[in-house]
């Protein structure tokens, strides 16, 4: 589904972010992007949708080339990858509706978007994208009247309303509680295999990572130092990615289990309503 | 997906004023409004068309301004306009301080309070060429007048600005130093000046910026000043030096600022 | 010991020191020196004698000729419409500027920004009742001619004010929207227009206070409104309608300061 080659950025001010990324991502299947703060994860994350323009290598999605598109065609490859903000990014003066609407805005045109007159389907779609995330309730209050974990269901919902082949995950549990977090990774992994979405998560928590993904990319200084599966993350494989420190702490035991809490989506449910 | 079509298709975003009536009210005053505004509105049609050759003219003379043929208006004006701005604004700053103590509800005694306000309330309400018309009535004419007129206009802009930053001020440091025993004038130097100095400073700095445009405007009514020199230019209809001088009052306007902020820069 | 082995504590170093008393030293010549320039053609003799003056002009003014109020109520409707259709106009012009002079929205930073920036220093360094001046100059005296230069004048506060909120904006939010695939009109109306607008309704409110004040004195230069009646009254010496004239602009004055307040209060 989406296939990086030798991706490299080098910001004007001469950080080199980027080192020649080699990152194939089937469809279905989610990646968990880990790595020190100033590896590269948010570039590399930016460089793919092209909020970030890569210095060189190439972006394919589909077997499209994205790193050469411009204008309406770049917008049109944007509108098939979904993005999710650590610090959520809604609109917060429009309504939860008018937040997860506008990830319609890749398709209309610029008077139906300014009217609020979206295709019938693009409205019911919404309300079930809402319902999905829990947030039915919630469509005409203001985004800045949400909890942060209300907020980033709001940003998920926009995401998924695009439609996306892929979602880009940009440390979404940065600014939640433990228990929110969890809530949120998993409404994320549940919806990725509901569509079968191609997604990279980038992500601080290793043992949050280990959790809900099914496989781990290790970056530093640009570089990716692993790539495999969440239960290869050994002391000397973290070490290799975060430098020395002791790791047994925070590499998540066998006996940590995740499936316990069913439990906590409905006390979420009910906190919600 | 099947379900989707049990969610409705259509969403209204909720009016920003949920009461229809109060809504609609609204839209129908503010348009009522409009039409009996504009349809009041007398325009000579002939006179303006008329001045669109001077108009042109004016514009004509922003691109070619004639700054030699006045010079000797335009640089006495302009000394006026300075050095008025520049007494009046060192005057008008002094006497705003006590001016803006005495303004302010945790330090002043509620009669010296209620004057000081009234004062303030009265030098803020009056536009400068109003107060300008009384002083030149009393001194007669010229850059005195103005003098008088920016400090007038100074001591209300600051003092009010003054009395509420010291009503804002951390209580808690002023209540430190009073704890010490201090004396009022003390409590002052100690507890309150270190807090609003600064802003003071740059209130300072943009107070004079606006009392040099003002001194533009005084001259119109005889206060002396480049308003004087403008008026004239404009009476005979020398568009050119009118530029001049409009020009001349923008580039001085700029340094101003420009200098002003970088001097604040400097000061912190 | 004595007292000379004591450490000595000063606040500032000596260099320090007299650094300042050289910057006070500074200002206090260049007032001195503006000072005398500004005073060498003053006639000492009338400025002594304004107080006597200025009780004089009192004294006629008392009490105030409420009869004359009848005849203010057009002038004031004129008023009313020179500082609403202006700030409208200013509107209208100044959100386009604002939008080239922002450096997040403007086309070119190297180019057009420059350009921006001058219009809107060129525009806020005139004031009103200037620009009035040569309006009337240009398009003969009426109200045509004040609601122009009210807008010429608000032109550049709307614009400054609103490009620095534009500055402001979370980039963040503008990012989420440009990755949906969303156009530039777009991003402009989901992700820009909703984080300024608070800002836009908050200058355009208090640029109409300002605006409510400055149009009652535009009349002085022939520019319509109740300033019309109060030059009138000041040629022929009618103190008792001044003081009326005075009266209502003070009225006026605070009504707009108040309505400005609530409208802030609601939108905000
Ligand atoms: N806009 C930018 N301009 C210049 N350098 C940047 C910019 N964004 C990130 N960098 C640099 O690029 C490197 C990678 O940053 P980033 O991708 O944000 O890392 P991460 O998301 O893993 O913390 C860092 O060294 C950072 O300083
Ligand atoms: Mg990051």
């Amino acid at each position: 589904m989406l296939r990086l080659q030798g991706l490299t950025k080098r910001y004007p001010t001469g950080d080199l972010a980027l080192n020649g990324v080699d990152l194939e991502v089937p469809a279905g299947q989610v990646v968990g992007l880990i790595g020190p703060s100033g590896a590269g994860k948010s570039t590399l994350i930016r460089c793919i949708n092209r909020l970030v323009e890569p210095t060189a290598g190439s972006v394919f999605l589909k077997d499209e080339e994205l790193t050469r598109l411009r204008g309406a065609a770049l917008r049109r490859s944007r509108r098939r990858m979904g993005m999710i903000f650590q610090e959520y990014a809604l609109v917060e003066r429009l309504t939860v509706m008018e937040n997860v609407l506008s990830g319609r805005l890749g398709y209309v045109g610029f008077w139906r978007s300014y009217l609020r007159r979206f295709p019938p389907a693009d409205i019911a779609r919404a309300f079930g994208t809402l319902d999905r995330v829990g947030l039915r309730e919630f469509v005409d209050k203001r985004a800045d009247a949400l909890s942060g974990g209300q907020r980033q269901r709001v940003g998920i919902a926009r995401a998924l309303q695009q439609e996306p082949d892929l979602l880009l995950v940009d440390e979404p549990t940065a600014s939640l509680d433990p228990k929110t977090s969890r809530q949120i990774m998993r409404l994320l992994r549940e919806v990725c295999a509901e569509r079968s979405l191609a997604t990279i998560i980038n992500i601080h928590d290793v043992a949050l990572a280990q959790m809900f993904v099914q496989r781990i990319v290790g970056l530093r200084q640009g570089v990716v130092v692993y790539d495999g599966a969440p239960e290869g993350l050994t002391p000397e494989v973290l070490t290799r990615i975060y430098g020395e420190e002791d790791w047994t702490r925070s590499i998540r035991r066998d006996d940590d289990d995740e499936a316990s809490p069913p439990v906590i989506e409905e006390a979420c449910l009910e906190g919600l309503t | 997906m099947s379900e989707a079509a049990a969610y409705p298709s259509t969403w209204r975003r909720p009016p920003a004023i949920e009461r229809p009536l109060l809504r609609w009210g609204l839209v129908a005053g503010a348009v009522l409004y409009l039409v009996l505004a504009v349809g009041s509105l007398e325009v000579n049609w002939l006179r303006v068309y008329e001045g669109l050759e001077r108009g042109w003219r004016f514009v004509a003379g922003f691109l070619h301004p004639n700054f030699t043929d006045r010079w000797e208006d335009i640089a006495i004006g302009m000394q006026e306009s300075l050095t008025m701005t520049v007494t009046s604004t060192a005057v008008g700053i002094l006497l705003s301080i006590p001016v803006g103590i005495g303004a302010a509800r945790n330090l002043a005694p509620a009669p010296v309070y209620y004057v000081c306000r009234a004062f303030i309330a009265v030098a803020r309400s009056f536009q400068e060429i109003i107060v300008a018309i009384l002083f030149v009535a009393m001194v007669g004419f010229g850059p005195f007048a103005g003098f008088l007129t920016l400090s007038f206009a100074t001591i209300g802009f600051m003092g009010k600005l003054l009395a509420e930053d010291i009503e804002d001020i951390d209580e808690a440091q002023a209540e430190a130093i009073r704890a010490t025993g201090a004396s009022w004038l003390q409590l002052i130097n100690y507890g309150i000046q270190p807090q609003v100095m600064p802003r003071l400073i740059g209130l300072s700095l943009y107070r004079l910026d606006i009392n040099f445009r003002e001194s533009a405007v005084v001259g119109i009514v005889g206060a002396g000043g480049i308003g004087a020199t403008l008026n004239t230019a404009l009476d005979r209809y020398e568009y050119d030096s009118a530029a001049a001088i409009l020009i001349l009052i923008i580039v001085i306007v700029m340094i101003a600022e420009y200098s002003s902020s970088y001097l604040r820069k400097f000061l912190q | 010991m004595s007292d000379a082995a004591l450490p000595q504590w000063r606040r500032r170093t000596t260099r320090a020191e007299l650094g300042r008393w050289f910057g006070w030293l500074a200002l206090v010549a260049l007032f001195v020196f503006c000072w005398e320039i500004m005073t060498q053609d003053t006639i000492w003799a009338f400025v002594t004698d304004a107080p006597t003056q200025g009780a004089d002009i009192v004294g006629r003014m008392l009490p105030p000729r409420w009869s004359y109020l009848n005849a203010l109520w057009g002038p004031l409707w004129d008023t009313l419409n020179i500082a609403t259709l202006g700030t409208l106009a200013a509107i209208v012009l100044g959100v386009p500027v604002a939008f080239l002079a922002a450096r997040n929205t403007t086309p070119s930073v190297t180019f057009i920004r420059p350009l921006a920036l001058l219009l809107i220093v060129a525009s806020r360094s005139i004031n009103a009742i200037i620009w009035a001046l040569l309006l009337v100059s240009i398009l003969g005296p009426g109200v045509l001619a004040g609601i122009i230069a009210i807008a010429l004048r608000s032109i550049g506060f709307v614009a400054k004010l609103l490009y620095e909120a534009i500055e402001e904006i979370d980039h963040s939010q503008v990012e989420a929207v440009l990755a949906t695939g969303a156009s530039p009109a777009q991003v402009m109306d989901y992700a820009i227009v909703p984080q300024i607008l608070p800002a836009f309704a908050g200058i355009s409110v208090f640029r109409w206070d300002i605006n409510i004040r400055e149009s009652t004195v535009l009349g002085l230069v022939g520019a319509g409104g109740i300033g019309l009646q109060l030059e009138a009254s000041l040629n022929v010496l009618a103190w008792p309608q001044v003081s009326l004239i005075l009266v209502v602009i003070l009225a006026t004055v605070v009504v707009s300061e108040w309505v400005s307040a609530r409208v802030r209060h609601a939108v905000i």
